[in-house]
């Protein structure tokens, strides 16, 4: 039994725009896989929802006529797994979500809720970040498109206004073409964990694969929000494709990230993980990029 | 015959299609639902409760604190009842408590109409404390300037005892001994077994009724009468199925305050759920246990003196205490008998959750200590793991005085030898000597020592009852509980062999009811088959004698010629058809000239005991830069006498593994050392193993018939847990060469571990 106030459901985008601006104090729902839990601990008992779940124009993906992929923000993570678009322009991202908790979850939980939620931990947002992915806003006057690293403001709180949802999240052609990408989460177990350290890493490479023509490395849970590892990106920009890259590389990310103790982990074991972690993604995306190292 | 094969469990199609009715799913939807308020707190006393907000939310019935609950304290622990005051459980529980010893104590309930309102009432009470200062450690907790937790036990020491064999400091002396001196850590752990406690009480004509998911139904009876005041007689406890207990459920829980709360709202019927929350904190956790071993020995691996020093947390209540420690102590000097041993044990209080039974009893974490320090010898004294524990394991024959337990067979050479072989041990450890670079592959093994039942530190009894039904089948109760190990099968199987009929004709009553069901203390100490084996072979026997009494009488052939075999009365002589078992029962329930109900009822009371040893062995890969353990190949082999259902035997192995699994490498209970508070008690903090994270589980048997069972059996439900720990650590100290000398070996810990030593 859940303690909830009222229920809204949205039957269209416009519709629960209306209910957004009708109820301020309601907590959007979408798959319900972080509201209801919050809601049976007691952080948002008694609450009103705005169900935007049934609205299914939020749901699938699609390739814009300009080569950008397009992801409604009611698609499920399994879903995002499956889609042939996703397999074939960024597979990284399908991989990522295929992470989260359990098959239950994958089949409930939607990557615009895991967004929204605004946790340094989720698995698809580093992948995002890494992507350079922007999120379509929709509101009371129109359509707002941002990119995701302004989307984030702090841990838990994201950049949605009053009357509006986040309808969808697009990669942009440029940022997924001739790249190749490589997420690992890092967890204590193999499945229904919470990422201890994720790390994405996005690779092109020159025509010879000999060097890294631009690298983005994002990562999960190595501060407040999920973040870029800027230094490390500028670093390895021109450098040709080796161990000693690879390496140098991987620490540099130490002086962009900012992991902090917790009992959960240490900032020592954090900071060598983000290294470790920087270091294999990279490498396997120059693997999959047809690079040796 | 059907004791020894693999039939399939008699309640596995009703669970896996969902149709298995289990407390919740008993309970009456007209229930009021009852939430406990749990303290804030760790250590402290509760000044005042304000609920005037709370009773007004609407659903609200009625509001009961720790002012209001009667002053009687009560043992919760799930141990037969001693007669001897000397003998009896702590007496330290109250329904609820005005003195806070843990941070999740039980300070107030609320009944209401729905759980939603419970809730509410639960956040609109207003507590008022004062606080005093707390303690989580052991150490701390024994010295002179640590809070009191209990009065009448100075520096909190619930229990202290020691043993003494040879003279320790004469014999360390000799010259040329080398000296092994080491510490040992196991965490704080908890069941988790799926289904949450959940218990529903009402009351009628007098008398309560409780239903509850509980392993000790007959103990549960007891202990609600001793908290309620009420005469024993007038509690009527039913068990129906439940989804697991490992020990959480050998104490009693929420069942006493349920019950009151039903007494406080005119008997209505009163329901209370516990969250997996509330389980991880409030109810049972495994002892955390510190072992410090010193041992003596010769170049040649000899062990020459051996000492140990345990210390085990028992956290805020005495629940089953000092027994776990205890237990833990008694195997140390029968495992590796060394001529001088000493050895002492603590129990302390703490601040920490109520520490119990748990699947094992103090010997997972005894394992843990002894099987590393061995592997640390081996490698001190650079002899091999197996040939050091050849030299100084419990030799054939060897008698233990205390429970005159015999080693009767060669099992621990049986199980080794097994366990080498499926394991590719040989050929293995050449393999992987000299590894460099990140990924290094080891392996490791440990042996247990394990006893079945608890005589003679307890009583041990066991009774059942058969009734002859119309048709010819038997109905079979017993006080031994089916709690999802599969014991209700196994009852089966033997009852049938028994009697002589076939497994269709025997009609297992699941459900204990203290007020139909024979006495019996319930299920731990891995006893159910073996006690429960000993009462059926006897009352079957007399049951079938009476059937037979009834046959000669019909066929006017003398009793003492006639036998059942496979539900048919034959000639003992020459194997003649007599009559079946069906026509016989027909007739002697309905014969107008002399009718009969033919039942049988009978309690064998067990004074003896019996070991119950094995091994496991891990191969195992470590990812040094990850800081991960990743478990390639395990097995756990056993000799638990003769098997009575071998896929069974096998299940029960598979899931004592993979609590080893937990144990060794991820589960643990994370306290706050600023508020006292457990930071992760959900089941996404705390790092259950995943079907993800196990390999095979290989399960293989020695079947040496133990002597002293009625069909050879003997105890297998906690022993699969108690090797796989010390296995996979010693697999890790093969691999990397660093000894962890703490569990669960997380990634944390390997970090630390790798670090110090030099591989990071």
């Amino acid at each position: 039994m859940y303690d909830i106030k009222a229920l809204y459901e949205a039957s269209s985008i416009e519709d629960a725009i209306k209910l957004r601006l009708e109820y301020p104090e309601a907590q959007i729902l979408a798959g319900g896989s972080d509201v209801l839990v919050q809601i049976r601990e007691g952080k948002r008992a008694g609450k009103e929802l705005i169900s935007i779940y049934m609205i299914d124009e939020m749901r699938g993906v699609t390739l814009d006529d300009n080569g950008d992929i397009r992801i409604g923000s009611l698609t499920s993570f399994s879903h995002i797994t499956k889609n042939e678009i996703v397999k074939k322009y960024i597979n990284v991202l399908g991989e990522a979500v295929d992470m989260v908790g359990s098959p239950q979850i994958r089949n409930i939980g939607t990557i615009g809720g895991n967004t929204c939620n605004g946790v340094t931990s989720a698995d698809s947002a580093s992948t995002l970040f890494a992507l350079d992915a922007l999120v379509e806003l929709t509101g009371s006057s129109g359509k707002r498109i941002i990119p995701i690293s302004e989307f984030y403001i702090k841990a838990g709180t994201v950049d949605i206004k009053p009357d509006e949802i986040q309808t969808a999240i697009i990669i942009p052609k440029e940022k997924y073409t001739d790249y190749q990408g490589h997420y690992i989460k890092y967890a204590m177990r193999n499945a229904l964990d919470i990422t201890t350290t994720g790390c994405s890493v996005n690779v092109k490479l020159s025509e010879d694969k000999k060097v890294f023509e631009d690298v983005r490395i994002a990562y999960g849970v190595a501060g407040p929000i999920p973040m870029r590892a800027k230094t490390a990106e500028e670093f390895i920009k021109g450098k040709n494709v080796s161990e000693d890259t690879a390496k140098e590389f991987s620490l540099k990310v130490l002086s962009d990230i900012n992991p902090r103790d917790s009992w959960r982990a240490s900032k020592a074991f954090r900071q060598h993980l983000a290294t470790e972690l920087a270091y294999r993604a990279l490498k396997e995306c120059v693997k999959l990029s047809g690079g040796e190292m | 015959m059907v004791v020894g094969k693999s039939i399939k469990r008699i309640d596995a199609f009703d669970k896996v299609t969902g149709r298995t009715k289990y407390t919740d799913d008993l309970c009456d939807k007209s229930a009021y639902i009852a939430k406990v308020l749990h303290s804030t707190i760790t250590h402290g006393k509760v000044l005042s409760i304000d609920v005037s907000e709370a009773e007004k939310i609407e659903g609200v019935i009625k509001i009961v604190t720790c002012f209001d609950v009667p002053k009687v304290y009560f043992p919760t622990a799930g141990h037969p009842w001693s007669t001897d005051e000397s003998h009896q459980d702590v007496a330290d529980r109250l329904l609820l408590t005005d003195v806070v010893r843990f941070y999740g104590d039980d300070i107030a309930a609320v009944v209401a109409e729905n759980e939603v309102a419970a809730q509410q009432a639960l956040r609109a009470i207003k507590v008022e404390y004062e606080e005093y200062p707390f303690v989580l450690d052991v150490e701390e907790a024994m010295s002179d300037s640590a809070p009191l937790i209990h009065k009448n036990y100075p520096n909190n020491i619930l229990g202290h005892s020691s043993q003494s064999v040879g003279n320790y400091e004469e014999a360390i002396k000799e010259e040329g001994l080398i000296k092994f001196d080491n510490w040992y850590d196991t965490p704080t752990v908890q069941h988790c077994h799926i289904e949450n406690h959940i218990c529903y009480a009402s009351m009628e004509n007098g008398r309560l009724t409780v239903v509850t998911s509980t392993q000790i139904p007959h103990i549960v009876r007891r202990v609600v009468g001793q908290a309620l005041s009420l005469d024993w007689g007038k509690i009527r406890v039913v068990k129906p199925y439940i989804g697991g207990g490992f020990g959480n459920k050998q104490d009693v829980l929420y069942e006493p305050l349920c019950a009151y709360l039903s007494t406080v709202v005119g008997g209505r019927l009163v329901k209370l759920d516990s969250s997996r929350e509330e389980t991880f904190v409030s109810q049972r956790v495994r002892h955390a246990i510190r072992s410090h071993i010193v041992t003596y020995t010769r170049p040649d691996g000899t062990f020459v003196a051996r000492k140990l020093e345990l210390f085990s947390n028992q956290g805020a209540y005495a629940s089953h205490g000092h027994s776990i420690a205890a237990k833990g102590m008694g195997c140390f000097r029968q495992l590796y008998p060394c001529p001088n041993v000493e050895a002492e044990c603590y129990t302390v209080f703490t601040n920490r959750p109520v520490a119990g039974a748990m699947r094992g009893y103090g010997i997972p974490q005894a394992m843990f200590a002894v099987e590393s320090q061995i592997d640390d010898i081996a490698k001190g004294l650079n002899l091999s793991p197996l040939e050091i524990r050849k030299k100084n394991l419990m030799p054939v024959g060897y008698k233990d005085e205390f429970s005159k337990n015999v080693n009767y067979f060669d099992t621990f050479n049986q199980c080794i030898e097994k366990g080498k072989k499926y394991i590719d041990y040989d050929r293995k450890i050449e393999e992987y000597k000299n590894q460099s670079g990140n990924i290094r592959k080891g392996i490791g093994m440990a042996v247990f020592w394990y006893n079945t039942a608890v005589w003679p530190i307890s009583l041990e009894s066991s009774s059942s009852r058969m009734v002859l039904n119309q048709d010819g089948s038997i109905s079979v109760q017993l006080g031994e509980t089916e709690i999802g190990q599969g014991a209700d099968t196994a009852f089966a199987q033997m009852a049938a062999d028994a009697v002589g009929l076939t497994l269709d004709k025997v009609n297992v009553v699941s459900c204990q009811d203290t007020d139909v069901t024979p006495f019996g203390t319930g299920a731990y100490a891995s006893r159910q088959t073996y006690v429960g084996g000993l009462t059926i072979k006897q009352t079957g026997e007399m049951l079938k004698m009476r059937i037979l009494d009834y046959a000669g009488k019909l066929s006017g052939i003398d009793a003492a010629e006639l036998d059942i075999v496979d539900n048919n009365i034959i000639t003992v002589s020459d194997k003649k058809f007599v009559m079946d078992v069906a026509k016989l029962a027909i007739t002697a329930l309905y014969s107008m000239e002399d009718s009969r109900h033919i039942t049988a009822e009978s309690t064998y009371q067990i004074k003896s005991n019996a070991y119950s040893f094995g091994c496991c062995f891990a191969d195992v890969e470590v990812d040094i830069r990850a800081c991960k353990v990743k478990i390639n190949d395990i097995i756990n082999v056993h000799d638990c006498g003769t098997l009575i259902n071998p896929a069974l035997a096998e299940a029960q192995v598979h899931g004592g593994m993979s609590m080893g699994i937990g144990y060794a490498l991820s589960e643990q209970e994370i306290f706050d050392s600023r508020t006292g508070r457990t930071l992760n008690n959900n089941l996404l903090d705390y790092k259950l193993s995943t079907f993800m994270d196990h390999p095979h589980l290989e399960a293989q048997f020695v079947e040496n018939a133990e002597p002293t069972s009625a069909f050879g059996t003997k105890a297998l439900g906690e022993p699969p847990a108690c090797p796989v720990a010390p296995a996979i650590r010693n697999a890790v100290l093969n691999a990397t060469g660093v000894a962890v000398n703490k569990i669960p070996m997380t990634p944390h810990v390997l970090f630390e571990e790798f670090s110090k030593s030099g591989l990071i």
